[in-house]
């Protein structure tokens, strides 16, 4: 003990600082072989021709937007009223009515279940949707909406709503909604259990202090649980419109984008383009579009986060 | 010397308790209100709904298809069949064996877990010690990283891979998985070592402990419930990945559990019965690590959204 002693002891200390620099090398590299130098390459292949090679500026950008077989935005269609209206419109037809379904549900039921017996078990199977792959949710949704095999139908028929049983996601007017119905059912857990957490963050004698002045329920849960969950709701919101951007599974296995692309989203479409087209600058471009559109929600939301 | 030394440990101690243990106090007996009954019946309802798919699926997957067809909830006749569970398995009906395609998504799966967990470790060791602008910026970086989609990398990777004969290879895939799951590992086990105060290791240094000692009597055991977080979210995400799959597994007798899935299904007709079974063969593995890990898992999930 004194040997060690009489040595300074942060000889150790500043000797393994400058090692520990080298431990950033590996991380760093990984990121620039499989990250940083494939985005790179993405926006500049899109800039370029599929057939020759040369720059073309934004005519990729053009065409997946509007000239493609399944246009991301159909003009057309988007006049008409009809599906499809392209794989951007859908993507943002799914968050607008996925998010506000998801974050409020979330927040209710993460409120609810932590009062009641057995709550705990319920989180747990409210947050299997979560755990399971999405392949897998997929073909539940699949299962459940199914014309003669599926319960939402055989319900519809028992309440006397007979007329209307199909399997929903095989019909241009009803696929989208199907599927943003099913992804309802796999993503709420998550805001849920997030939520969960950040209720565990808000100290009780706020509570005990609303209940002495004689505050209702419904008072305490809008002035004290939602302004302190602000930050908790941030995270929601961001990680549920990052999840939404990048769907892409469900719709492959439930409906192909189809029919006819009524179903069709960004990330689907990418795929579709590029590897059964064999168009990689296309599939570029929309590579691009929906990255820019994950950083650029993404860094929204940290800078609002940083704000009080 | 020897009782400062116990102190820091008895702080650390109780810090990682709060960290990783929901502190319960002993509760009043709640009262049977009528608000307390309507929200055991809402939350009641809730489970219903999310297990009902669940459990269609769980009785169409050990019935025969034809009393499947036409509701599952349909009880007569009844006949109790696992063949379903084997057709699958040996790949009979489809041609893709799901036992040997699950045993390929294990040869992905476990390297994909533990190599980037042991490089993100080093990164997130080396960034805790950082200076706080460069931290910043780090951090920043890292979060933006965490929300780049599979489509913004996979066209360069692709033609990568193509060039290394790294398609239909295991190895491209491990190391694409492990590049991903870097930036999100990187920032927990940050948070989770900044606060680990330094001290202990000095004061251990100085209590003259050798550097294998200091790393398996105090660094394994407090660095524990994290590793064992990062490895079931890992684990995990890789299982359930099919995007990168798809694309760089192209050879059907190469390809993992959840691509098998989809080929399940027909073009225009899905046999129930084997569909489920499949289904269940593939999230049984997920949900049982979600189960046996529940708390790491959903501290994994839910450490960087609390904290921001």
């Amino acid at each position: 003990m004194m040997k060690n002693k009489n040595k300074n002891p942060f000889f150790f200390l500043r000797r393994f600082f400058t090692i520990s620099r080298l431990f950033l090398i590996p991380a760093f590299i990984f990121l620039m072989i499989f990250v940083f130098y494939p985005i790179v390459a993405t926006v500049y292949t899109s800039f370029l021709s599929n057939t020759t090679g040369n720059f073309v500026g934004l005519e990729n950008y053009d065409f997946v937007l509007f000239h493609g077989v399944y246009p991301l935005i159909n003009v057309p269609n988007i006049v008409q009223g009809a599906p499809p209206l392209g794989g951007l419109i859908n993507n943002f037809i799914w968050i607008a009515i996925h998010l506000p379904v998801v974050v409020l549900s979330g927040m209710f039921m993460a409120v609810l279940l932590r009062d009641v017996k057995g709550g705990t078990i319920i989180k747990s199977i409210v947050f299997l949707g979560v755990v399971i792959p999405l392949v897998v949710g997929g073909v539940l949704f699949r299962f459940i909406f199914d014309k003669d095999a599926g319960i939402v139908n055989a319900f519809l028929s028992l309440i006397g709503l007979g007329d209307i049983t199909r399997s929903w996601y095989a019909f241009a007017d009803t696929a989208l909604l199907s599927i943003i119905l099913g992804s309802i059912w796999i993503w709420t857990g998550f805001g849920m259990i997030v939520y969960s957490a950040g209720l565990q963050g808000i100290p009780e004698e706020l509570y005990e202090a609303a209940e002495i002045d004689g505050a209702s329920r419904w008072k305490t849960f809008w002035r004290i649980t939602v302004p302190m969950l602000r930050s908790t709701s941030i995270v929601v919101v961001t990680m549920t419109v990052l999840w939404e951007l990048k769907i892409f599974d469900i719709v492959y296995v439930v409906t192909r984008g189809g029919p006819g692309g009524a179903s069709d989203v960004l990330a689907y479409e990418m795929y579709n383009v590029a590897f059964f087209g064999g168009n990689f600058a296309a599939g570029s471009a929309i590579a691009v579009l929906l990255t820019l559109m994950t950083i650029g929600f993404a860094a929204y939301m940290v800078t609002r986060m940083s704000k009080p | 010397m020897k009782g400062k030394i116990t102190n820091f440990f008895d702080k650390a101690k109780a810090n990682l308790l709060l960290f990783f243990r929901k502190i319960k106090l002993p509760k009043e007996k709640p009262k049977i209100t009528r608000f307390s009954v309507f929200t055991h019946i809402a939350a009641w309802f809730i489970a219903t709904i999310w297990l009902i798919p669940f459990l269609g699926v769980f009785i169409a997957s050990i019935r025969p298809y034809s009393e499947v067809q036409f509701g599952w909830w349909n009880l007569q006749p009844f006949h109790f069949d696992l063949s379903n569970f084997a057709d699958a398995w040996i790949g009979q009906t489809s041609g893709y064996p799901l036992g040997k395609a699950m045993f390929n998504s294990l040869l992905v799966t476990i390297p994909a877990t533990f190599l980037p967990i042991f490089i993100s470790a080093l990164a997130a060791y080396s960034f805790a010690r950082f200076r706080s602008r460069t931290k910043d910026v780090l951090f920043f970086i890292l979060v933006l990283l965490q929300t780049i989609p599979q489509q913004a990398v996979i066209i360069p990777i692709y033609t990568l891979f193509s060039n290394l004969h790294l398609i239909n290879n295991y190895i491209g895939l491990i190391l694409l998985h492990t590049a991903f799951g870097l930036p999100w590992q990187v920032l927990f086990l940050r948070n989770f070592f900044s606060t680990l105060p330094i001290e202990i290791e000095e004061a251990a240094r100085v209590d003259g402990a050798s550097y294998f000692k200091i790393f398996r009597k105090i660094v394994l055991p407090i660095t524990l419930p994290a590793l064992a977080s990062l490895i079931a979210l890992q684990f995990v995400f890789v299982w359930n990945d099919f995007f990168f799959a798809l694309t760089t597994i192209t050879d059907p007798r190469l390809a993992l559990a959840p691509q098998v899935i989809p080929l399940l299904v027909g073009r225009y007709f899905a046999n129930y019965s084997l569909l489920t079974a499949g289904s269940i063969l593939v999230m049984i593995l997920p949900i049982a690590i979600y189960v046996s890990l529940q708390r790491y898992y959903v501290r994994g999930l839910t450490a960087g959204a609390v904290k921001g």
